[in-house]
């Protein structure tokens, strides 16, 4: 790699949307959940994606996070042209750089809290020796280092919710993406986790919320408003003050 | 590294396994049965025609046997014929010797209607007159003394070699060599006793026989003292028969010249004997069907094994289906985390191997402990093979893997959107 291209990756954006365009198809009808979107994600930018349901957002999602492709247009994860992958190249490209927060947790249940943290690890071709360490230390800084051997059956939802934000962390990917993160948690828990992700993106994390809820997008950066499959607006979020 | 990813799979699948006790242990029922079937089946089965080979290999693999039997009775003229005369002849005996090129060694047997005493001991053996190659022939070793010698058939000498079982009885506490015993009215001196032939189990001998219960004298001198017509005292009548020779054992050089001789044999008989007052045993003949038998047998082992592990395949298959669609979810996650197709494949394939070799590995153990309960319980030989263990096993294995292939392709092949949907 010449000087002149590491300039380059390093001014790339980490996601960037180009006129990205996903037709579903419902029997005869058409639908065009996404119609011709066009957006850059820069690294360590904390996005909201708010918008009505049937917006769009999951659809924007699940090609941001490289486990749906476009119908057409371009989509480039930190340069990397996501239509030119095969189905492996695409996996890796998942487990690499993109770090997925649910809704609904997701944790595997027969697995204990380490054990899903470091499920994305066994995904990988090369892993570091002191993988356990970093994994351990990543649960003691979202609070959870007294509970590594315990069952997602035994937590609390916050505590699940946790986990699941160290798992997403544990490959150091360029991208976080949180969908719905807070939608299954009470006010108090759903506040600890976006203090985290106020802390996560303090230390220079990308993140990307998608929500429903106006009172969670606040708390990021910049705000996009989808409609109808397309950018109906930009605005400034409260967490911008923190950057 | 490749090692402990791979111990990791396992100890993964174990895990998942054990999510589902009860359902990991039927499914895994449907091969254990399979397999412990197989070993047991194979064992026992094994057991048994190897026992039937191991007697037909004492009758001499290389011999052709004639034996005199009585011909069918003829109601009419039995009341006139006051000698039933019947069997193999010494012209038999001439013609085999001199018309087959591929007999090494053929010996005559008469077997005598005797009393056997000494002392107060008093048995009835088989008495059987015969020359000193019969010992050759019949593949029995001498225990004590010396056989028959050519020497003494040359003197018609009183001399006698007993059977095993013989000498125990009539001289329980002595060697019995050199001592005088009676058969029927007249005194032997006896040369010399045989060893029983090798021991198979428990008893070898078929009930009523007694292998063992055997004195031997000079066919010569069998003929001086007792001549050729036996008389048979039965309740009410008195049988007189007339038998020159009960037996002819013809030894033949080569394995493969015994069908030729074994027709040539029959040929013969059925020329001079129309009255069909013989029988022929090959033992080659015998061990050939008894493996034809065993080999057919095998066939239907096999197939019932085959069927057994086929419908424990297919209840694997099913389970697994079923944990498919019950992890859709996992999968999806999986999926979305960075898993590719070939590790989702990987991963629920570990898991239906686990279950399987979980199966068969006690299915070996449990195959393994029936025939040794059989052979305890009922007395019956069973030999359990290694290789019955590894084929087992190996097929569990393969049951495992052909039956979780489908699930897992099933599982790599999902839509991770549609799978993380999934509730």
């Amino acid at each position: 790699m010449s000087a002149a291209e590491t300039t380059a990756v390093a001014q790339e954006a980490v996601a960037e949307l180009e006129d990205v365009t996903r037709v579903y198809r419902m029997g005869d009808n058409e639908v065009r959940a996404l119609d011709g979107i066009s957006h850059r994600f820069e690294a360590g930018e904390y996005w909201a994606i708010m918008g009505t349901s049937g917006s769009g957002k999951s659809t924007l999602l699940n090609i941001l996070g490289c486990i749906d492709r476009p119908t057409s247009g371009h989509y480039r994860v930190r340069g990397t042209e996501v239509a030119d992958l095969s189905d492996d190249e695409l996996s890796e490209l998942r487990g690499r750089s993109i770090g997925f927060v649910f809704q609904s947790f997701n944790l595997i249940p027969q697995l204990n809290v380490l054990e899903n943290i470091l499920v994305p690890v066994l995904y990988q071709d090369v892993v570091p020796t002191d993988i356990e360490d970093r994994a351990a230390e990543i649960a003691r800084r979202v609070g959870l280092d007294t509970r590594l051997d315990h069952r997602p059956a035994e937590l609390s939802g916050g505590q699940q919710q946790r986990v699941a934000i160290a798992r997403s962390l544990i490959n150091e990917p360029d991208l976080i993406l949180a969908d719905e993160a807070t939608g299954n948690l009470d006010s108090r828990t759903a506040d600890e986790i976006l203090a985290l992700f106020d802390e996560l993106h303090s230390e220079g994390t990308s993140i990307l919320l998608v929500t429903h809820e106006p009172k969670v997008g606040q708390r990021a950066e910049k705000i996009l408003q989808l409609a109808d499959g397309r950018v109906a607006s930009i605005e400034l979020g409260s967490g911008g003050g923190k950057c | 590294m490749l090692t402990n990813s791979a111990i990791r799979a396992v100890q993964l699948g174990v895990k998942s396994l054990l999510l589902h006790k009860l359902r990991s242990l039927l499914t895994a029922l449907g091969v254990l049965f399979g397999v412990s079937s197989v070993i047991a089946m194979l064992s026992i089965g094994e057991g048994g025609s190897e026992q039937a080979q191991e007697q037909i290999r004492q009758l001499g693999s290389q011999n052709v046997i004639l034996r005199s039997i009585k011909p069918p009775e003829d109601p009419v003229s039995n009341q006139q014929v006051r000698v039933l005369d019947y069997g193999l002849t010494r012209s038999d005996l001439e013609r085999v010797r001199d018309t087959f090129p591929w007999a090494t060694n053929v010996v005559p047997v008469r077997q005598l209607q005797q009393e056997v005493r000494s002392g107060e001991n008093v048995l009835n053996p088989r008495v059987l007159a015969t020359t000193p190659d019969y010992l050759a022939v019949t593949g029995r070793v001498v225990g004590q003394g010396r056989f028959l010698e050519p020497i003494d058939e040359r003197m018609v000498a009183n001399v006698c070699v007993l059977g095993y079982e013989v000498a125990r009885r009539l001289f329980p506490f002595e060697s019995s060599v050199g001592k005088r015993i009676r058969i029927g009215a007249d005194y032997f001196t006896v040369v010399g006793t045989i060893l029983p032939r090798v021991p198979l189990g428990e008893d070898s001998a078929k009930p009523g026989e007694e292998i063992t219960g055997e004195v031997f004298i000079p066919l010569a001198t069998g003929r001086r003292w007792f001549g050729e017509i036996q008389v048979k005292i039965r309740a009410g009548s008195r049988d007189m028969e007339q038998v020159q020779l009960h037996e002819i054992i013809a030894s033949i050089d080569i394995p493969e010249n015994v069908p030729v001789a074994a027709a040539a044999a029959r040929e013969m008989l059925a020329r001079n004997h129309r009255n069909h007052d013989y029988e022929m045993v090959v033992p080659l003949e015998l061990l050939l069907r008894a493996e034809e038998t065993k080999r057919i047998f095998n066939i239907v082992l096999g197939s019932i094994a085959g069927i057994s592990l086929l419908v424990g395949g297919i209840g694997i298959m099913n389970v697994m289906l079923a944990t498919v669609t019950e992890r859709t979810r996992e999968i999806g996650i999986r999926r979305a985390l960075g898993a590719k197709r070939k590790d989702i494949v990987v991963q629920f394939l570990v898991e239906t191997v686990v279950l399987s070799m979980g199966g068969g590995l006690a299915g070996v153990l449990l195959g393994v402990a029936i025939p040794t309960y059989v052979e305890w319980r009922y007395d019956m030989p069973t030999i359990v093979e290694p290789g019955f263990l590894l084929l087992a096993f190996g097929i569990s294995v393969g049951v495992g893997i052909t039956f979780g292939l489908y699930p897992a392709w099933r599982a790599a092949s999902m839509d991770p959107v549609e799978a993380l949907r999934h509730e």
